[in-house]
């Protein structure tokens, strides 16, 4: 019997690479949305710290250990990145399995704040928006999350469905800040 | 003619361009106008309405004459402003608004016609016959009137659209914007210093004055050197801020390719938003011309045009040139041009004090009354107390004083108020929240008070950020008083122009308030002084002045019009840039969608979706038989549908059930765990939302599904009950529609697929109808339904989207094994409609449970959203249209979606309709149309007759009516 | 325009879809008087001047707030989450 055959959100699609920006595609491992129930924030958080080495981000920021990562995702929610959920967070929270509802992109190089400044209405210069911030917003037309990585780089996330249209929107983005870069 | 040494452009490298279909040579650091000028070109268009000969009358963003179209085909760009355009090698550049040519316009007949082409003559003249309006007058009159032409086609241009955000925005890099932008960005704010101009300095550039011990051009240059080098500051060139929003938020037009040759992947435009926390405003002032009679001559320029293209450009705009004004302005001019050595034919001062020159004849307490020249200059006539004088001269300088450029601080409703001393209008303080306006736009003219108020505005916006400001020593610069005496318009024979743009005369103006038009608004309506797209920059204080003369009253009681944004023109391709084409909306694509086109389906939109129409196969030529085929198929053996557009939201916490009883009409408390409930949603006005399912997966989470097209708004809804209305329920929502790609397995062989799928064959007794629980394929957890929109014994089964593709693949192959296949909409849709199962054609806003025949699933046991309201009078009863089968009994046997239903025998009119049409499709079950729809009363009238008629089809069928399931009315085969 | 999300800051116009007055907030129980319905659904006040109204920040956080807005001036007076707004 043949197998099923996993396909990633940006396949066929990336990378990219223009202007000295890049986009490349990320795997993020699992990934889960944690919702704390009434009265269950402080618990919950500290079940993640127990159990992943994270607490609950506060609002707008994400917070990164050993290869897990708990970005906020959300009034009230948190998406639990590269690690399964430890069973003793379901006590304390709604978890429901989004590791196959986001395509998942990395924008990286000098220009990468030019590109975004195109498609993202938040100002995501380095002084406004630092590692450790991580937003929800719009990505052109689409509701997104943007984080500013550890390395400096943007990782962009939207759902899996627009992978296409987000690949569009940054090439044609790139494809205009390279063209003035040259003017 | 050049004048040798002088300017700023680079006599090194010559740029070649063309006008009117001539060749000719500029600099680089030309305008198309400059470089014109240079050439000795004076006529560069042809007037709006009287197409009377016009040159350039500025040398900004405020030129109503100059205006050509750049570019050819669908690439040209109407409109553009001669002074603003930098010319570069290859510009082809056409003139406007004549015909057949520039120079022989047989259009300027309209000037003869001047008589009857007066204010409000399109009110007049052209009344009668009424008939003719549309059909002559107005066509006519329109294409002898206007502007560029649009290329009607669509823009092949790149536009962009961005963002950015500061700390201090500063609107104009003149002496009080350079300031401002120094102090901010010294004290460390975040600093974005926009000018529509190529290079800083403003004004500087245009005078021969000094700004610390230096020229002032240099001076401006250095310090914006000083600042492109700060990692705080952001010079933005050739862009113009266009308009102010609410909360800080700015408009800016960068022009980004308009001065290179064209490259396909170089925007041509960028419109910026651009969020300030505070503001600067320091865009400087635009000199007024005086209304004379026919002072719109080709060589006629503001006094201020003529000293730029002088200092800046190098260029004497003619041999003789006499300089008339009412301020001191007038004499700087003629010094300038006597300096550079061209000949000043008359200094004409209407001053009586006048200062005389050994340079050049000073005519104190004079004016000018005249000009003449066809297609240009050629002399002028002025008015002394001696009596009139005719002298020659091919240029005339103007200068009326200067206007404020404060248009930015009325776009949020301020007024502005007047000043006396400079005869002008100035904005009041705060007339939009943050934006601080400095220099001469705020009344302050000499390059010393400007720098003084450009620091000044900046320590208020920092001290107001809480930010410490470093001292800033102020440039030593010309600190001149305003010597000016208001002085509007002579009086004569001939026409004296206010509107160069909209052909608009002082006697238009009088002629308004002679009829009653006395407000300024309805002056500005009456006359169209004011609303060519040069917005009345040039006009609007003069003829404010004329009607207030005109009205006995003075000039702040007369008041003035509305400034609106843009400041300048924005392309509409800049405001909707990214937005057309595939940036229009986001395209979601299913996860099947590869495997899907790869057979060829034809996909329709469905919300942002993509869907697969029908499958076809070799030798199919027509989509019904592609859907026919696919219908029995189902019946018959197997389909498999991408049902992943479905809106899934995950329903978690003590209080779900609570929840749910709250926003579905029946009860889903009760739903045990491992079973599926049909629900219906209301909306509070009792109308029907939505329909879907809730599956309980376990005692405390639900999966609700929603229909594709309302999935984001019942998610808004949703969201808005939880948050805004129970926010004591315990309740955790999540959209999880993106993290399982969903298939329908429908058919009477849905189960035997499924068995050689699946890691464990389906219990039967397990497996009931709506039954829903966890399976595994191939190892992969998955979820499994067992639900059906198409009447057949039926599931849908759900994997983690990775694996979307590889099953929907396995499935279609295994279908296929079973005799069959892949189905697309339109056999849903068919599926659906022999079921008599709603989608949006019934709900369709309009519709209650009542009249879908689900009255029954409003449970009266508890609360729910719309019950109250959906029990209103008039939403239940006979007198509602109710839902109904209908099928065809006559002759004809067409039906349409969207026809309407009327008793046989009446008249098919308005007041005779009894319902309508909502679906309609061809069952190859029972071979014959099919329709749903609303019919009034219509459930007590099953067997009944009525007439469908499609008005716009020209579709008229006799009907029976039945109940809408047309098809296993007891459900067997579902169940089964 | 720009409304300050009591989440997530500052943010642009586009991220937010209005819904009316906050009146919407005050659902009257199943038994109210046809009138309590009727003003709830339907009755709104017009004013010039301060009104609240409810936003939803669905292109950001998933927040429902209660924005205080001046309708002559446009300016936003406050925004507090719809769970914690006075009814």
């Amino acid at each position: 019997m043949a197998d099923l055959i996993a396909r990633s959100p940006c396949m066929g699609l990336l990378p990219l690479e223009q202007g000295g920006v890049s986009v490349t595609e990320l795997d993020p491992g699992p990934m889960t949305l944690v919702a704390p129930y009434k009265g269950q924030a402080a618990a919950l958080s500290k079940a993640m710290k127990v159990a992943h080495g994270v607490g609950f981000p506060a609002a707008n920021t994400t917070e990164t250990g050993k290869g897990v990562e708990a970005a906020w995702f959300g009034r009230d929610q948190a998406l639990l990145i590269g690690a399964v959920p430890d069973a003793a967070l379901a006590d304390h929270a709604a978890l429901s399995d989004q590791g196959d509802a986001w395509a998942v992109v990395r924008v990286a190089g000098e220009g990468a704040e030019d590109v975004l400044a195109r498609l993202i209405p938040v100002d995501l210069r380095d002084s406004a928006f630092p590692p450790g911030r991580s937003i929800r917003t719009q990505i052109g037309h689409m509701a997104g999350a943007v984080t500013r990585l550890p390395d400096g780089a943007v990782r962009l996330m939207v759902f899996r469905s627009m992978a296409g249209t987000l690949v569009h929107d940054l090439d044609r983005a790139m494809t205009h800040c390279a063209a003035r870069g040259t003017g | 003619m050049r004048i040798a040494g002088k300017g700023l452009i680079d006599r090194d490298t010559p740029v070649h361009f063309r006008f009117d279909g001539v060749a000719h040579q500029g600099f680089a650091g030309d305008t198309l106008a400059s470089a014109l000028l240079a050439q000795g070109v004076r006529l560069m268009g042809r007037s709006f309405k009287y197409h009377r000969p016009r040159g350039v009358l500025t040398a900004g963003s405020e030129e109503p004459n100059a205006l050509v179209t750049v570019g050819q085909g669908a690439h040209a760009d109407p409109n553009v402003r001669a002074t603003v355009q930098e010319i570069y090698d290859g510009l082809e550049a056409h003139p406007q608004n004549a015909w057949p040519s520039l120079r022989y316009d047989l259009l300027s007949l309209n000037d003869l016609a001047a008589p009857f082409l007066s204010a409000g003559f399109y009110y007049k003249t052209f009344m009668w016959p009424r008939a003719f309006w549309e059909k002559l007058y107005e066509p006519v009159i329109r294409r002898a009137a206007g502007l560029g032409a649009l290329s009607g086609q669509p823009d092949p241009d790149a536009y962009e659209k961005a963002y950015a955000f500061c700390d201090l925005l500063v609107i104009g890099a003149g002496p009080a914007g350079l300031m401002a932008a120094l102090t901010a960005a010294e004290a460390g704010a975040d600093v974005i210093l926009c000018d529509e101009d190529t290079r800083s300095g403003g004004r500087l550039l245009a005078e021969d004055e000094e700004v610390d011990g230096q020229p002032g051009h240099a001076w401006a240059q250095a310090l914006t050197d000083r600042l492109r080098a700060m990692p705080n500051v952001r010079v933005m060139r050739r862009t113009t801020v266009t308009g102010v929003y609410d909360q800080g938020t700015y408009g800016a037009l960068e022009r980004v390719g308009q001065h290179l040759p064209h490259r396909a992947s170089l925007p041509r435009a960028c419109f910026w938003r651009i969020v300030a926390k505070r503001a600067v405003l320091a865009s400087g002032a635009i000199e007024r011309p005086v209304a004379f009679p026919n002072n719109d001559r080709p060589g006629i320029m503001t006094a201020g045009a003529v000293r730029a293209y002088l200092n800046r450009w190098g260029v004497a705009p003619g041999r003789r040139v006499v300089v008339f004004g009412n301020n001191d302005d007038a004499h700087r001019t003629a010094r300038d041009l006597v300096a550079a050595g061209v000949h000043v034919a008359a200094l004409v001062d209407s001053r009586h004090e006048a200062q005389a020159s050994d340079a050049y004849p000073v005519h104190a307490g004079a004016v000018l009354c005249n000009t003449q020249g066809r297609l240009g200059l050629e002399s002028v006539t002025i008015r002394t107390a001696k009596g009139e004088e005719r002298i020659a001269a091919d240029t005339l300088a103007m200068s009326g004083g200067w206007n404020p450029s404060l248009h930015l601080t009325c776009h949020m409703n301020g007024r502005p108020v007047w000043r006396d001393d400079i005869a002008a209008f100035v904005p009041k303080p705060d007339m939009v929240p943050g934006l601080i306006p400095a220099g001469a736009c705020h009344g302050a003219f000499s390059t010393h008070a400007c720098l003084e108020e450009g620091r000044a505005a900046a320590l208020r916006a920092l001290s107001e950020l809480g930010m410490t400001a470093k001292d800033v020593p102020l440039a030593e610069a010309e600190d001149a008083p305003v010597s000016l005496r208001p002085l509007w318009q002579v009086l004569g024979k001939g026409r004296a122009w206010l509107d160069f743009q909209n052909d608009v005369t002082a006697k238009d103006v009088a002629l308004a308030a002679q009829e009653n038009f006395c407000s300024v608004e309805h002056m500005k309506r009456y006359t169209t002084q004011g609303m060519a797209p040069d917005q009345g920059k040039n006009s609007n204080v003069a003829a404010l002045a004329v009607l207030a003369d005109a009205t006995g009253r003075s000039i702040p009681e007369t008041g003035t019009t509305t400034f609106r944004p843009p400041y300048t023109p924005v392309a509409i391709a800049a405001m909707g840039a990214g937005a057309e084409g595939k940036g229009f909306a986001p395209e979601r694509k299913t996860t099947s969608h590869a495997a899907t086109v790869e057979r060829g389906a034809p996909m329709i939109e469905a919300g942002l979706w993509y869907r697969p129409s029908y499958f076809p196969d070799p030798g199919e030529s027509h989509w019904r038989q592609s859907c026919d085929r696919e219908v029995r198929m189902v019946r018959e053996s197997v389909g498999i549908c991408d049902v992943s557009t479905l809106g899934k939201i995950d329903v978690q916490g003590p209080d779900a059930g609570r929840f749910l009883d709250l926003v579905y009409t029946n009860m889903m408390s009760t739903v045990k765990p491992g079973r599926v409930r049909y629900g219906l949603m209301l909306r509070e006005d009792g109308h029907v939302m939505d329909d879907g399912t809730a599956a309980r997966l376990s005692e405390g989470q639900y999966l609700i599904t929603t229909t594709t097209a309302a999935a984001g708004q019942v998610m808004a809804h949703l969201d808005f009950v939880a948050q805004g209305l129970r926010p004591d329920l315990d309740v955790r929502l999540a959209s999880v529609t993106e993290q399982w790609a969903q298939f329908a397995v429908a058919g009477p062989q849905s189960r035997a697929l499924l068995d050689g799928l699946l890691d464990a064959p389906l219990d039967p007794e397990a497996w009931p109808f709506m039954a829903c629980g966890p399976v595994k394929v191939m190892g992969i957890a998955a979820r499994l339904f067992r639900i059906s929109f198409s009447g057949e014994h039926a599931y849908e089964i759900a994997v983690p989207a990775r694996y979307g593709d590889s099953l929907f693949r396995l499935l279609v192959a295994r279908a296929e094994a079973l005799g069959g296949g892949p189905y697309g909409m339109e056999a849903l849709n068919v599926l659906r409609i022999e079921k008599g199962f709603i989608t949006h054609a019934e709900i369709h806003g309009r519709t209650t449970a009542f009249d879908i025949g689900m009255d029954r699933m409003v449970s009266a046991k508890k609360d729910c959203i719309g019950k109250v309201m959906a029990d209103r009078p008039g939403l239940k009863g006979p007198e509602r249209e109710q839902l109904v089968g209908l099928r065809p009994v006559g002759e004809s046997k067409e039906m349409t979606a969207g026809a309407h239903l009327f008793e046989p025998g009446t008249e098919p009119v308005r007041v005779n309709a009894q319902g309508y049409v909502t679906s309609v499709g061809f069952s190859p079950t029972l071979g014959t149309m099919l329709a749903l729809g609303f019919l009034r009363n219509g459930r007590a009238r099953h067997g009944e007759r009525v007439k469908l008629k499609d008005h716009l089809r020209q579709v008229e069928t006799l009907c029976e009516v039945c109940d809408p399931v047309f098809f296993d009315p007891d459900g067997g085969r579902l169940r089964g | 325009m720009r409304i300050r999300c009591p989440i997530c800051g500052d943010r642009d116009l586009r991220e937010f879809t209005y819904k009316g007055d906050a009146v919407a907030l005050n659902r009257p129980g199943p038994e109210a008087a046809a009138q309590a319905w009727d003003d709830y659904l339907h009755l709104r006040r017009n004013p010039a001047g301060a009104t609240r109204e409810l936003w939803y920040h669905g292109g950001g956080c998933g927040a429902w707030i209660v924005v205080t807005r001046d309708t002559v001036t446009h300016e936003i007076l406050g925004a507090v989450l719809a769970e914690e707004a006075e009814a």
